[in-house]
């Protein structure tokens, strides 16, 4: 049977070269960064060119990266670690913190967190398409607000957001402005200069890396509180014996990422635009969720009448086919996602929905393969639905 | 879910549905769920002599929803009314070789539905009251 990733938002296989340059490290090159001997001298000198790496990749200084262990850390301790420095913020009028109502749980439940350390925040609304309301941003900035922190690319309907507009609002108003890029990275060239972000957090194994590795990068001068006590490594923001061929594997990544991001952007999009018009003219009532045009060139993400997304991922996983669904049926927690619900979905609307996402490996085969087998089994679990009453 | 949740019993179910479909002239119709909770079944029966002689679903839903109806069709073609209605939602998870636990109480319905069905065949043929 043929079988056909296309899950790439989940997470993505390690690129070859970036196994290779991190073998050594769990090998010969064992030593902890922190030990004044040869052994750590060897593995320090790599983190710093791993940082580099990460660094080049979104027009950033070494001195503004932090290894974390992933995008949700990067994502804790850029709002904690603000958060948490701006205490005596509390008493001013708020909200102290604006966010968006279809951030990662990664962002959203970080700020509900701290809610109950009584910092108010505000959620902002989205339209249909999941663009950020800028106009309610505008006036929901006040006297206690210290951050913003506002996606670069959703994760689910791949809606790009006015990152620049928000940078620049921030900006004028001396508020900070984190944003979460794990999805954009790779797929949208980011300079972090010019568009007036603050902070950014990224995650090494949504870009052919290893998991259990990301950063946070830190404008110079922006000072956090940590969330980790302990050795005082990363400049005492994030403690703990550095992951060494995780961090030697994100920077391999990040450098092969930054070479062919071109040709990768290019290949995705043409990828992605054969399957959109191929799933919306070939399957009756399928709709395409996010923005036209505003997405991320590797995200398609459909709506089907009358169909349950679990059953669809299953009948479609048993062709071989890799996908992912926003239905409640699918989550842990049984509640249709807070993304479909935000731009406007109804429950029942949002238990049909597919998300389908490209990378680097993908080939026009894969997507034919898409376009022949999903109205198959769209159309066998429409026989099956009392909710399709057409024939 | 992913498959590795569901039993081999579910997923072979699930992939290949039995008596899939709608009984245009049923003696008896049940539906029972929600939408909007992601799962709607309606079970459609035929009646001879207080005995189902044939059944059919319609299921919206997951694939537990799924496999469900299919396996409660299969419990109940043939049996009497009286038998079928015995059918309970554990007898049906057992059949099927277990429900992931967060399943048992949103995607098991077949037996209600299956119960609907048959109060609706008494209800059209005056014969609600009796048990």
């Amino acid at each position: 049977m043929k079988r056909v990733y296309m899950d790439y938002a989940s997470t993505t296989p390690v690129d070859e070269r970036v196994v290779e340059a991190m073998l050594p490290y769990f090998r010969e090159y064992f030593g902890n960064p922190s030990s004044l001997h040869s052994y750590g001298t060897k593995t320090r000198e790599v983190i710093e060119v791993s940082r580099k790496r990460v660094a080049d990749l979104i027009s950033a200084e070494e001195n503004e990266i932090l290894f974390t262990s992933g995008g949700t850390e990067a994502d804790n301790l850029a709002i904690r670690g603000i958060a948490h420095v701006n205490k005596d913020k509390k008493k001013l009028e708020g909200p102290h913190i604006i966010t968006s109502s279809i951030e990662h749980p990664a962002v959203l439940e970080t700020c509900k967190d701290l809610e109950k350390e009584g910092f108010e925040v505000k959620y902002l609304d989205v339209n249909r398409y999941g663009v950020v309301d800028l106009k309610q941003l505008q006036t929901s900035i006040s006297e206690g607000t210290f951050l913003i922190s506002v996606m670069f690319a959703n994760n689910e309907i791949g809606t790009i957001e006015p990152i620049e507009e928000i940078g620049k609002i921030a900006r004028e108003h001396n508020v900070l402005f984190h944003t979460d890029a794990v999805q954009a990275i790779g797929k949208v060239d980011i300079d972090v200069k010019k568009l007036n972000i603050d902070l950014l957090s990224i995650s090494s194994h949504k870009i052919y890396g290893p998991k259990g590795v990301g950063a946070l990068f830190v404008r110079e001068g922006i000072k956090l509180k940590p969330i980790l006590t302990g050795g005082g490594h990363e400049k005492g923001l994030r403690s703990g014996t550095e992951n060494v061929p995780g961090i030697v594997g994100f920077g391999e990544a990040c450098k092969i990422v930054k070479e062919r991001m071109e040709r990768d952007i290019e290949h995705m999009q043409k990828l992605r635009d054969r399957l959109i018009e191929g799933v919306l003219n070939n399957i009756e009532e399928s709709y395409l969720n996010g923005h036209p045009e505003k997405r991320l060139v590797n995200n398609a993400h459909f709506r089907f009448t009358a169909i349950e997304g679990e059953s669809l991922i299953l009948s479609l996983d048993e062709r071989g086919i890799a996908a992912s669904t926003g239905s409640a049926c699918s989550s842990k927690k049984l509640k249709p996602s807070h993304v479909l619900l935000a731009i406007g979905l109804s429950p029942v609307e949002a238990h049909g929905s597919l998300r389908l996402t490209l990378g680097r490996y993908n080939t026009q085969d894969d997507v034919d393969y898409v376009l022949e087998v999903l109205p198959e089994v769209v159309n066998k679990l429409r026989e099956m639905s009392p909710l399709w009453n057409r024939s | 879910m992913n498959a590795a949740m569901y039993s081999k019993k579910v997923m072979e179910h699930f992939m290949n549905p039995r008596n899939m479909g709608e009984i245009k002239d049923a003696d008896g119709v049940g539906t029972v769920g929600n939408p909007v909770c992601g799962d709607l079944m309606t079970i459609y029966i035929k009646v001879r002599d207080d005995r189902i002689v044939d059944i059919k679903f319609k299921t919206f839903g997951c694939a537990a929803a799924i496999a469900t109806s299919s396996m409660i069709t299969e419990l109940a073609k043939g049996k009497t009314l009286e038998e079928a209605e015995k059918i309970t939602r554990d007898d049906v998870a057992d059949a099927l070789e277990g429900l992931p636990p967060i399943k048992m109480h949103c995607s098991n319905l077949a037996a209600d539905a299956l119960k609907a069905a048959i109060q609706d065949y008494r209800k059209k043929h005056g014969r609600g009251g009796k048990k």
